[in-house]
């Protein structure tokens, strides 16, 4: 059982969720997750973590409401208690100095890839963090980026800032900025991790990806967690969740992904609190 | 001498048309007159067999003769001294390879019923409410780690804390019990009696932190710095599957994930508990051991028209538990023997249909099986909107990923001493599915008592009693 320190939504639909637990901040790792229910009926759910503080024992999350289950977690408030909460789980990013380094977040992954970034850079990269959203107003986190980078990017669909349009703009974006980078690194909404490992390829831009398939243990038992990488079946919770964008196959990654769709949807209208909607 | 009785006492089951509606226990264990009858069969042997069967070496006349007597209290005592788990084990070992497969009224009757008897002597006991927790001995000051909170696990827990050991398990799941809680279901081991038996390892004094993957939160060499030995039984990892085309369909299970929605995550009660477990129409379960037969039960239960077992050797093959494919067979299991999966056929990304083809025995194998061979040209294709794989799985990895100088094997298993569980590892020891890959929760228990043995030999400098 763990203890609620914090649980904000920061931009619509985007929550952040600090918890006490001082050991799985102390073992926390950039590119780590854990795995949380939020209740005693709750499915076990896999968050990447966005930032831990050791000295404090919190470890935070960011996550989006989509489904039945993140709308229990939404509902959640400081000082409320969680059942379970177990990590760090998955292997870290690899940190290293690998030159220049793009990140590029959308989604929850404007929080996840914060730690990477504070470690790339620490380990002497230029690093660069371009972030994307479908409005203005739904950035966040943008100072704490830019503060451990150096240089924020914003992309908006609507163009409310920075460039106007999505991640499929790549190659134009670095040759205006004037970044040629050695590594990419990608997390958020699986469509954008596959559009940016797609607009890569042709660059030849060694790119990783944050996989976040359907979970339940995350720990190297049920095997649901399951892709293809390199024609070879891998288990994004004990191999990854980081892999080679370029080698994922993507569309049966998508599939799999939405083998429940309907059912996570299906308690929140049983629910029959009208405080959803 | 009275006359030797050679039949053995049925135990009351639910009916096969009514048992596949519900998860409730399938065998109703005996009631106290049938059970003191059946032990009365027991011909006391000067040198008994059965005793050498049990890889954990329970008494059996000595516990069969207080039931006879009908003093059930002694009984369970009896069984209590050498394990920890009567009433899972009284449920789930394969009595018939070990104890009861040396009883000399085998020879020319049944062989008396020891496992059920010992769940008998264990249901007793909790319906009596929590007895007293047997006496401790005062604390040695010594601080034992144990791993993983399955079979192995508890009965190293229990065996160190009754030697004045402090003991803390570590389990990774949010339930204690391993396999027990995760993978056998409902139907064949309620999960009250799991939690039954996990209240009594921790009415002896051990610690169970849940939610915490060592290997993971700490690794082995951390908890080293704050425990004087530390006990691996982390169990099973990753399921193998047949590595045909079409695995990765939607639809397509191994049966560690099938199993864990079932019980762990209680998916047969979705959308009462959040986890869905969807009601397929035609499962096809592959494979032909007690975990297949787990899967194919399951299916049922939650609604299928029809359950294969498609199992590529005959029915004298099946390394499941005779009793459990009979269940399976009355329940209206459809095992389709000689039978490989050879592909599995899909549509946008959902499974639809499995093509097989047809085998022969051929001549024996090194594990003494008659080799099934392929009948060329015999494919056929089964509409199917489920399927699950239950052919193995590897040992869990995490320990072994995270854990320098631990020696593991060719298949990823902690390598460790048979006699003692001792690893190439100072100080650390593991026994279980993590060392042997997937096995039986007893031998998983011997593994335990043999380490538990070895661990307090190392610690103490003197030899157990």
């Amino acid at each position: 059982m763990v203890t609620i320190v914090e649980r904000r939504m920061i931009v619509p639909n985007v929550h952040l969720l600090t918890v006490a637990a001082p050991e799985v901040a102390e073992s926390a790792r950039p590119g780590n997750f854990i795995i949380l229910r939020p209740d005693e009926q709750g499915e076990r759910i896999p968050l990447t973590i966005a930032d831990w503080d050791t000295a404090a024992g919190t470890v935070s999350s960011i996550f989006v409401q989509v489904g039945a289950s993140t709308a229990k977690l939404a509902r959640l408030k400081a000082g409320d208690t969680i059942p379970s909460y177990a990590g760090p789980l998955g292997n870290e990013t690899e940190i290293a100095n690998f030159g220049t380094v793009l990140l590029i977040g959308g989604c929850y992954g404007l929080g996840s890839l914060y730690p990477i970034a504070r470690a790339l850079t620490a380990a002497g990269n230029k690093v660069y963090a371009m972030i994307e959203a479908r409005s203005s107003y739904l950035l966040y986190w943008q100072e704490r980026l830019a503060a451990v980078v150096e240089r924020l990017i914003v992309v908006t669909r609507d163009g409310s800032r920075g460039y106007k349009g999505h991640v499929t703009r790549l190659s134009e974006i670095l040759a205006l900025e004037k970044i040629s980078p050695d590594r990419v690194i990608a997390h958020g909404c699986t469509f954008q991790m596959m559009t940016v490992a797609k607009e890569t390829k042709p660059l030849g831009i060694k790119t990783i990806v944050s996989m976040n398939p359907i979970m339940i243990d995350g720990t190297g038992m049920c095997g649901v967690c399951r892709l293809t990488v390199a024609g070879q079946t891998k288990f994004a919770c004990v191999d990854g969740p980081e892999f080679d964008g370029h080698e994922v196959d993507w569309e049966e990654f998508f599939a799999r992904r939405e083998g429940y769709s309907a059912e996570e949807n299906e308690p929140l209208h049983r629910s029959g609190c009208a405080s959803h909607f | 001498m009275s006359k030797v009785d050679l039949v053995r006492r049925p135990m009351p089951k639910q009916e096969p048309a009514e048992r596949v509606r519900n998860f409730d226990e399938v065998a109703l264990g005996y009631p106290a007159e049938l059970a003191r009858e059946e032990a009365a069969r027991c011909l006391t042997c000067k040198k008994p067999g059965c005793v050498d069967g049990c890889p954990v070496g329970i008494d059996i006349p000595g516990f069969l003769g207080s039931v006879a007597a009908g003093d059930f209290g002694a009984a369970i005592r009896t069984v209590k001294q050498t394990n920890a788990l009567p009433a899972v084990c009284g449920r789930v070992c394969p009595q018939e390879e070990q104890c009861e497969r040396n009883c000399v009224l085998g020879k020319k009757g049944d062989p008396l019923a020891i496992g059920r008897l010992e769940r008998f002597v264990a249901d007793r006991e909790a319906q009596e409410g929590p007895g007293q927790p047997p006496p401790l001995p005062p604390p040695n000051g010594r601080a034992i780690a144990v791993v993983g909170s399955g079979p192995a696990g508890i009965t190293v827990a229990a065996d160190l804390a009754l030697r004045g050991y402090a003991v803390t398990m570590f389990e990774a799941l949010h339930e204690a019990g391993g396999v027990l809680t995760y993978g056998i279901p409902e139907f064949r081991l309620p999960k009250a009696i799991v939690r039954r038996e996990v209240d009594y390892v921790r009415s002896l004094g051990v610690e169970l932190r849940l939610d915490f993957v060592v290997g993971k939160t700490r690794t082995i060499e951390r908890l080293q710095e704050s425990f004087d030995a530390i006990f691996v039984g982390a169990g099973a990892g990753l399921p193998w599957f047949l590595e045909i085309p079409g695995e990765n369909l939607n639809g397509v299970y191994s049966a560690n994930e099938y199993l864990t929605r079932c019980n762990l995550m209680r998916g047969f009660r979705f959308p009462a508990f959040d986890t869905p477990l969807k009601r397929s129409a035609r499962v096809a379960v592959f494979g032909g051991g007690n975990v297949a037969m787990d899967s194919a039960r399951t299916a049922l239960r939650l609604g299928a028209d029809e359950v294969h077992i498609v199992y590529r050797r005959s029915k004298a093959e099946l390394p499941a538990r005779a009793e459990e494919a009979e269940n399976a067979e009355e329940e209206g299991v459809i095992f389709d023997y000689l039978t490989l999966p050879v592909r599995l056929i899909g549509e946008r990304g959902w499974l639809t249909g499995i093509e097989c083809r047809r085998m022969e025995l051929g001549e024996p194998d090194a594990s003494g099986r008659r080799r099934p061979v392929e009948i060329p040209g015999s494919e056929f294709v089964m509409a199917m909107d489920a399927s699950v794989c239950a052919i193995g799985n590897s040992p869990n990895p995490l320990i072994p990923m995270t854990t320098p100088g631990l020696e593991v094997g060719k298949r990823g298993n902690i390598v460790a001493d048979d006699d003692t569980g001792r690893t190439s590892r100072e100080r650390v020891w593991a026994g279980g599915d993590v060392v042997t890959g997937a096995a039986t929760v007893i031998s998983a228990m011997g593994a335990g008592r043999r380490a538990a043995r070895s661990i307090h030999e190392a610690l103490s400098g003197q030899a157990a009693p």
